[in-house]
């Protein structure tokens, strides 16, 4: 199979410099970004599997003597390509905040616990169709400086391979009716909301396990396109 | 289960704390997935290293970055099987992943990449193709890494592309020294020699 990757799939991307979210100011290029015909450089990409993910990378409540405190929470989902088809074998990460909000990063000093039995790192493959899960806790909202009174909804940081470099992502993934969704300039950053309501996971009761854990369903869209002679130039 | 077209997920920033997540290199109660050191023991091809330090638009250094290589081998073939020509006769991956230090800095230890065909089967100079993640940035930027000294390089299709007196900001320049080569290249995010990024 051969994919392309159109450039106007782009356009779901958040603006670059988005003044709002205060880093972009000084971190976003000032001139055009130069346009290129994809090589070979661009449309392979890293293969890594199994060998990459150990037992219990995918479960973050594991990880450490003791069971982590806070929501325990399902996390589970599709990788997908722009044609609706299941990403196969390819390498998911993620990393979050704990129930308090509080990262392990040692950046982050705000005044709330850190738990020893929670480091908030995870990595899995995506199954033969392309179907990921993790089990984690639901981690908390995160102040940060970029504005007074500035919260994060709370959310989990996605890495995301695919098909070619190209298709690389890196994502958050949100929970549904978060009240601090309409203050996050991150979140804003996606201009168009059907886009921005991509990146919110649904509560999905049919995978909730009676008396263990809530279940949410996030799934990841790629960039990748089966390629037809209409879109090759 | 039927397929219907799908609009992709938006990119939102890798933020300030991925490091514990993605490249702890020790600092953290996790294994790296991936190293910024890319040579395996059956690599052939010339071992080089290619440093050098992100800034940004203030011509300070950015710490917090994460920087990602995706290269051919020293044959100029990919670790891919969507590269239908043959495939590398070794371990070597050609993808490497390393995050900032404090002072900006970034290395890898790698081989020079072979030539690679453009769309119309011209040579591509030796070149890694590079990725950059920072908190600030909301979707991370693609460029290239090419080689001084190379020939190759002026008939290269995708330096071309780019104006005469912005191409220096591609092309890593070799540190004067015996051993193995060193190659150098700042990043600059923004401002004055501001790096070609490609809309990819």
């Amino acid at each position: 199979m051969t994919l392309n990757y159109p450039i106007s799939s782009l356009a779901a991307h958040p603006p670059r410099l988005s003044p709002a979210y205060k880093s972009t100011v000084k971190r976003t290029p000032s001139k055009p970004l130069i346009i290129m015909r994809h090589t070979l450089s661009e449309l392979t990409g890293p293969v890594y599997g199994h060998e990459t993910v150990r037992e219990n990378d995918n479960d973050l409540t594991l990880q450490c003597k003791g069971e982590p405190l806070g929501e325990r929470i399902i996390v589970h989902g599709h990788v997908l390509d722009e044609d609706g088809r299941g990403v196969p074998n390819t390498l998911v990460e993620l990393w979050q905040a704990n129930a308090c909000g509080r990262y392990i990063h040692v950046v982050d000093q705000h005044p709330a616990p850190l738990d020893p039995n929670f480091t908030g790192a995870g990595r899995t493959q995506s199954d033969a169709e392309g179907y990921y899960k993790f089990v984690t806790i639901k981690p908390g909202a995160y102040p940060w400086g970029n504005h007074h009174n500035a919260w994060r909804p709370a959310h989990i940081h996605f890495s995301v391979f695919g098909h070619s470099f190209i298709s690389r992502l890196v994502t958050q993934m949100y929970f549904p009716g978060d009240p601090l969704f309409p203050f996050d300039p991150i979140f804003n950053s996606v201009t168009d909301e059907k886009a921005r309501n991509r990146m919110i996971s649904s509560f999905d009761l049919e995978n909730t396990q009676p008396e263990w854990a809530l279940a949410y369903r996030f799934n990841i869209v790629l960039r990748g396109r089966n390629a037809t002679p209409m879109e090759t130039k | 289960m039927s397929e219907t077209a799908k609009e992709i997920t938006p990119s939102q920033t890798v933020g300030p704390y991925f490091a514990y997540g993605l490249t702890p290199n020790g600092k953290y109660d996790w294994n790296d997935a991936f190293s910024n050191n890319l040579v395996t023991s059956d690599t052939s091809g010339e071992r080089i290293r290619v440093e050098g330090r992100v800034f940004d638009g203030d011509g300070a250094p950015v710490p917090d970055c994460m920087l990602e290589i995706w290269q051919a081998d020293a044959q100029g073939r990919f670790n891919d099987p969507q590269d239908k020509r043959a495939l590398p006769n070794s371990s070597f991956r050609g993808f490497g992943r390393v995050g900032s230090d404090g002072n900006g800095g970034y290395a890898f230890d790698t081989i020079k990449p072979g030539v690679v065909p453009d769309p119309d089967g011209k040579p591509q100079a030796p070149h890694l193709v590079l990725a950059v993640f920072a908190r600030g940035m909301l979707l991370h930027l693609y460029t290239r890494i090419y080689f001084d000294g190379e020939a190759a390089n002026a008939a290269d299709p995708v330096l071309a592309l780019v104006p005469s007196d912005r191409r220096a900001t591609l092309i890593a320049t070799r540190k004067p020294g015996t051993g193995n080569a060193v190659y150098c290249l700042d990043i600059r995010l923004q401002g004055d020699n501001e790096t070609v990024f490609f809309e990819v």
